[in-house]
């Protein structure tokens, strides 16, 4: 495929670059606790997490596995575990 | 709840990026009716790979020193042909807006172009390996500031930016932090509303560059502000309309003690004067701007 | 018809700049270039041209403002001199890699140190591997009908690559001339607004600036090379166009003058060209046979052309008016012996002249011609650069 004139490109390319493999430790909601406030939809760096009917749903295609969700849940309905691959 | 994400999964930045942060949440108080341009730097890098940009609206890089620039040069064309509902939103790292691109962006704020900057604000060079901008910190080790038996760190004061943006009489300067969301997006979004340049710094912790745990940028974020170190406010027509409070003031050495770009200052008693200079900073901050008292301010965040 | 009226050449660029209705230009003064930007800011004050006008904070601005804009979608100009045509190096390598069809002049001034405010090329020859095209001009009319032209060549879909109009200070810039200026309607039909293949619209948000990693670095470049290389029909092509329009012809990648049956001929760029063809007059009268090449698009550089226009001559003599310093010749000399390279090949005597406002008489012309014909007898000749009426007095 002829490359673009001049290096422009379309948006939103990125998600070829599945980065879920990057992690080492994987954050687990645990859906009793999670009421959806969405803080951690709002924080998270990856845009990783969506609010799906009132709970945080985290796609583990691109989580990197920071940790910030988990530290900044204020119900701590988010636990970091390490990943087994 | 969740809006349509303008900034895409897959870019190439840190685990708990907070430059990554800091854009996410910009362009969900811009909307999609918008133009971005960066300098270059970490969040150029990480997300404009050829054919996979993670930037889910227009986007442009030019060079590191001329993001002021291009978007006054966008803006001008965008007048011309009759499309004034798209914005036009700048944001580039503290290197690219403190330093080298300091003349094109003050050439925009002259002028008086309708441009939103923002400044996410690492303090220092991390796209090139964590070099000392004049946006570091004092006392902080970085790669060309390195702590050693004849060194504290970096040795001269921060830049403040955000007076010399305010100095240009634009109508809205304020400045920000990713630790608290919802103050930056409205901020963001307030900025939208004025006619004429407008500056927003946000403070935009990155773990790399620092030295602590992927998980703690929102928390080393919200201890610059809960200490002093970095204030929040903001202003609009060269007045300070808006302080946000500290309802409890934590010393400087929370902030400090989890980053290892500090550690020196804790190894032996001679960090002790460093400290005390900083603390004093912080003090000073506190007084200056008036940033001791109740918060006004209830929601943080969501 | 146009109308013929005796003009300052910044003024011809600045009304064809008018003409051409830029929506962007960005200004910030230096000698010479000031009046090309004091004469168009007269136009916005008076109501004649409509555009974002934008008095910047440095050349790296101006040129940075103009990518802003075309990115945008919009017609975008600026222009600059000397230390100021050096200080955007960094956005026009930016400007070209991304294809980005703007238009800018050049007007030529020395570079310091020494400072010198008088013309020669060595600010403009800098841009030689940046990618864009690089068009000379001989006087105000070719400055007028060429940067019509440039918005033309820059736009075309096969091409969008930015234009550098190269226009020798002070000789072109600051000199009154008859120039035949065309009516607006006609431009219009002839240069119609910029229809960019990219541009920055939320509807179809592309990134702009990308990275090139390892895997597909040289496949772009070797993009760019093909459209410039493209470009040398389209820029023959437009300018024939013109001449069907408005009946001027100033030539296409190079003009040729009397250099059919000519033994020597000169191989020069911009404003020298005037005083080699009233030279050429004078020693064809004499019965010599010499001629002058005009290279107007230095690049791309006419590599076939210049071989096609030497194919007959004993003797190439060129003039740089700039110096490659440490290689021991000037740019269009090494270019010029690289295309005539081969068997065959007429003999390239090079020549330094006019550096920093130097003047260029007929007699020196013919001093040049002297030399030339006992190298086309047969004589040896030093094949070193000579300096063009140097004062020995001063360097020894
Ligand atoms: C003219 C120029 N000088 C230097 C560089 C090298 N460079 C690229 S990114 C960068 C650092 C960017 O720092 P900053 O603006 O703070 O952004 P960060 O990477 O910290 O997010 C540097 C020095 C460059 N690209 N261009
Ligand atoms: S661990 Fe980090 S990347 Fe993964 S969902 Fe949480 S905040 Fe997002
Ligand atoms: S080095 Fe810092 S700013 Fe750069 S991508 Fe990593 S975390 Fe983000
Ligand atoms: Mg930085």
């Amino acid at each position: 495929m002829r490359l673009n004139a001049g290096a422009v490109c379309a948006g939103g390319g990125s998600y070829v670059n599945k980065t879920g493999h990057w992690r080492t430790f994987i954050p687990r909601v645990d859906t009793d606790k999670c009421n959806g406030c969405g803080i951690c939809y709002t924080y998270c760096p990856d845009s990783s997490i969506e609010i799906v009917e009132k709970t945080a749903q985290i796609d583990y295609d691109y989580c990197k596995g920071c940790g910030v969700c988990a530290h900044e849940c204020p119900r701590e309905a988010i636990a970091m575990e390490e990943e087994r691959k | 709840m969740t809006q349509k994400e303008l900034f895409a999964s897959g870019h190439r930045g840190c685990p708990g990026c907070g430059a990554a942060m800091a854009t996410r949440m910009m362009l969900r108080a811009t909307g999609d009716d918008v133009i971005v341009v960066s300098p270059t730097g970490c969040l150029e890098t990480f997300t404009s790979m050829y054919g996979e940009s993670c930037w889910e609206v227009p986007w442009f890089h030019g060079l590191f020193e001329n993001a002021g620039a291009i978007a006054s040069g966008v803006e001008a064309a965008l007048k011309m042909q009759g499309r004034t509902d798209t914005k036009v939103v700048a944001i580039g790292g503290d290197g690219g807006t403190f330093d080298i691109g300091i003349g094109a962006l003050s050439g925009m704020l002259e002028r008086g172009h309708n441009v939103t900057y923002i400044c996410y604000d690492n303090e220092a060079y991390m796209n090139t390996g964590v070099q000392r901008s004049s946006a570091t910190t004092p006392y902080a080790s970085t790669t060309t500031s390195p702590a050693g038996s004849h060194s504290m760190g970096k040795t001269r004061p921060k830049k403040n930016l955000a007076a010399i943006a305010l100095a240009h009489d634009v109508p809205y300067v304020a400045t920000a932090s990713i630790a608290y969301p919802q103050d930056f997006m409205n901020k963001v979004k307030k900025s939208l509303t004025f006619q004429g340049s407008r500056f927003i710094h946000v403070h935009a912790p990155c773990p790399i560059g620092w030295g602590f745990d992927t998980a703690l940028t929102v928390e080393v974020g919200r201890l610059a502000v809960e200490t002093g170190l970095m204030p929040i406010w903001e202003a609009e027509y060269g007045e300070i309309t808006k302080v946000r409070k500290i309802r409890e003031v934590k010393p400087i050495e929370e902030y400090l003690k989890v980053q290892r770009r500090f550690r020196h200052l804790f190894a032996s008693d001679a960090g002790k004067k460093e400290l005390a200079a900083l603390q004093e900073l912080c003090n000073k901050n506190i007084e200056k701007m008036g940033l001791a008292g109740e918060r006004k301010v209830t929601t943080d965040v969501s | 018809m146009g109308k013929k009226a005796v003009i300052e050449g910044s003024m011809a660029i600045a009304i064809a700049v008018k003409q051409a209705r830029p929506h962007v230009i960005s200004a910030y003064p230096i000698t010479p270039q000031t009046h090309i930007m004091e004469f168009l800011a007269d136009f916005v004050a008076n109501g004649e041209l409509k555009t974002e006008y934008l008095r910047v904070d440095s050349e790296f601005s101006a040129a940075s403002v103009a990518q802003g804009a075309v990115a945008a979608g919009s017609r975008a100009y600026t222009a600059s001199a000397s230390q100021g045509l050096l200080l955007m190096t960094e956005v026009l390598y930016n400007v070209a890699g991304m294809r980005l069809p703007m238009v800018l002049t050049g007007v030529n001034r020395s570079v310091g140190t020494p400072v010198n405010i008088q013309p020669d090329h060595q600010d403009t020859v800098l841009f030689r591997d940046t990618g864009m095209i690089q068009l000379y001009v001989e006087d105000a009319q070719e400055a007028y009908d060429a940067h019509v032209q440039a918005f033309r060549i820059a736009e075309d879909r096969d091409v969008l690559l930015p234009v550098l109009v190269c226009v020798d200070g002070w000789t072109i810039s600051h000199t009154f001339e008859p120039v035949e200026v065309e009516e607006q309607e006609k431009i219009d039909a002839f240069l119609p607004p910029y229809k960019p293949l990219y541009h920055l619209d939320p509807k179809k948000p592309y990134t702009f600036g990308s990275i090139s990693i390892d895997k597909d670095l040289m496949e772009f470049r070797y993009l760019h090379e093909e459209a410039i290389q493209g470009a040398k029909a389209k820029i023959e092509a437009i300018a024939r166009e013109f001449e069907k329009t408005f009946g001027r012809y100033y030539g296409g990648l190079t003009q040729s003058y009397k250099t059919e049956d000519a033994d020597i001929v000169f191989v020069a760029m911009g404003s020298i060209i005037g005083t080699l063809k009233e030279a050429v007059d004078e020693l064809r009268a004499q019965g010599k046979k010499v001629g002058v090449l005009k290279v107007r698009s230095y690049r791309p550089f006419p590599v076939e052309e210049i071989r096609a226009a030497l194919a007959n001559a004993k003797v190439a003599c060129v003039i740089d008016r700039a110096i490659s310093i440490g290689f021991g010749a000037g740019p269009l000399t090494i270019d010029t012996q690289a295309a005539l390279y081969g068997p065959n090949a007429p003999q390239v005597l090079p020549f330094y002249a006019g550096l920093g406002g130097k003047d260029v008489e007929l007699k020196h012309v013919a001093e040049m011609v002297a030399k030339a014909e006992k190298a086309a007898a047969g004589e040896a000749v030093s094949a070193e650069p000579e300096y063009v009426n140097i004062n020995w007095n001063l360097v020894s």
